[in-house]
């Protein structure tokens, strides 16, 4: 019905937003009538993502015509900010802001850079930002959930540590079996994911490309393309950043330095 | 904490003193589990942190007072130490602690399955497979039940008396220290009260009380 009182793609985005907004806080006001209020919240978020989105899509249209080295400084900057997002859910862990930025560099760099020479990416910036893009935000998810299940598993195992370094282990071998414990459960949510690829959910990827005009068939291959590239950078990233902060939750002298907050206490008394 | 003590070849130092007197952070310091602030440790003329920790921890083996065991068998938990190091501990070497610590045809038990005596035989095991040269015992008997902890003590007792391994044993009974030490340290708010030979130090104890 829009489509057919708004001829350009711009105005017909304007009266869409609008129509979705208006919608929006329709649900937010009935949500006050029964006394759950968040009016405010749903509104500033609201205005916020708008604001941010269109400002993503300016600046993609000023990008998507700029030579390929500004793609690279793009996904650079993504990389920073992603790295800052993982870390500060795993506060407490030594290095930890260092080991979510080399891993996710590494994670996303080596698939989007081994697919984009083999050619299952296309050389050019429309196909390199978006893909790098979730390739980077996978990333983070894992680091983050590998780096916050370690420091679970650390603390919850404090006394298995220290029996294996009293009785002479190097404090690596007092702690891979955390690393892989740590690893194993970051993944979890990818392999569900692929497992339930197309039967739970159809994913915003090929969504889009059916949207933008695709064959579904073709959106669907691709779609399995891209979470697999997923899934190997997010265990990449997983795997490096847990080993990166291994060695750093110990001391020079092989002493345990991560500890949960509850037995700092006890042992200060 | 601040303290200052000479131990001698196979001298048994009974540690006591009231809870939170630091008898606890000494041991940890002494198997380098802890850092002192600072201070030195000697041990054979040598500045402890000149040791790799990892050596130094292997050659002062710790029994906890929680008897805490890796998952899987009796013998896992017993191979450890000595796999640290490459070694590969022999079936009838496996065998011969654990009778030594009363748990013969124990090796294949999962430790989940462990009262807590044995758990603690265990862990005794453990740390003797490393053969150590200096024990530390942290109260290795106050949690378990007083049927179990009579027999631990016992056990614990003999192989100290029949291996002459020095020892520091942090022990809240009098009568323990009494039976085994030769010396005993007092402590108190992480400070050294009183160091001297059993009898002296004890009845001293005693009189206050």
């Amino acid at each position: 019905m829009l489509s057919q009182w708004f001829a350009d793609e711009f105005s017909l985005g304007i009266a869409q937003a609008a129509v979705a907004a208006v919608i929006l806080l329709l649900f937010a006001f009935v949500l006050t009538r029964i006394k759950i209020n968040l009016f405010k919240e749903i509104l500033i978020a609201m205005v916020r993502s708008l604001a941010q989105i269109v400002a993503v899509g300016s600046v993609l249209i000023v990008i998507l015509n700029g030579p390929i080295l500004v793609g690279g400084l793009v996904l650079l900057g993504m990389m920073i900010s992603a790295a800052v997002t993982a870390a500060r859910r795993v506060k407490g862990i030594p290095g930890a802001q260092r080991a979510a930025f080399l891993s996710i560099v590494l994670g996303s760099g080596t698939v989007v850079g081994l697919m984009t020479f083999l050619g299952v990416i296309e050389w050019k910036l429309e196909s390199i930002i978006p893909v790098g893009s979730m390739m980077i935000n996978g990333g983070m998810n894992s680091c983050a959930l590998a780096l916050e299940r370690f420091r679970a598993e650390i603390q919850s195992h404090t006394d298995q540590i220290e029996a294996r370094l009293a009785l002479g282990a190097e404090p690596k071998a007092a702690t891979d079996g955390y690393v892989r414990a740590a690893f194993q459960a970051s993944m979890i949510p990818r392999i569900d994911s692929m497992r339930s690829l197309g039967i739970v959910w159809i994913p915003g990827l090929m969504s889009g490309m059916i949207l933008a005009g695709s064959s579904p068939l073709y959106a669907g291959i691709y779609q399995f393309v891209v979470m697999a590239m997923l899934f190997i950078s997010s265990g990449v990233s997983a795997l490096i950043s847990v080993a990166l902060v291994q060695s750093g939750i110990f001391s020079e002298a092989d002493q345990l330095i991560l500890r949960s907050n509850n037995e700092i206490q006890v042992r200060a008394r | 904490m601040d303290i200052s003590f000479q131990m001698r070849q196979n001298e048994v130092i009974a540690i006591i003193g009231a809870s939170g007197a630091g008898k606890t952070s000494l041991l940890r310091v002494v198997n380098r589990l802890d850092e002192p602030s600072g201070g030195e440790m000697i041990i054979d003329g040598k500045d402890y942190r000149d040791i790799e920790p990892v050596e130094l921890r292997r050659q002062a083996g710790l029994v906890m007072q929680k008897a805490v065991l890796f998952p899987g068998s009796v013998a896992d938990n017993i191979r450890f130490g000595p796999a640290q190091r490459g070694i590969n501990l022999e079936v009838n070497e496996i065998t011969q602690l654990l009778e030594r610590v009363g748990l013969a045809g124990f090796a294949e038990r999962d430790t989940a399955n462990l009262s807590g005596g044995e758990a603690q035989r265990v862990c005794l095991a453990r740390a003797l497979a490393n053969q150590p040269k200096l024990l530390l015992l942290d109260e290795p008997t106050s949690a378990l039940d007083e049927d179990s902890r009579a027999g631990v003590e016992a056990l614990l007792e003999e192989i100290i008396r029949e291996q002459h391994i020095p020892c520091l044993w942090v022990t809240h009974q009098i009568s323990q220290a009494a039976r085994m030490a030769n010396r005993v340290l007092v402590m108190d708010k992480g400070r050294l009260v009183k160091d001297g030979p059993v009898d002296e130090v004890l009845n001293a104890q005693s009189m206050v009380r």
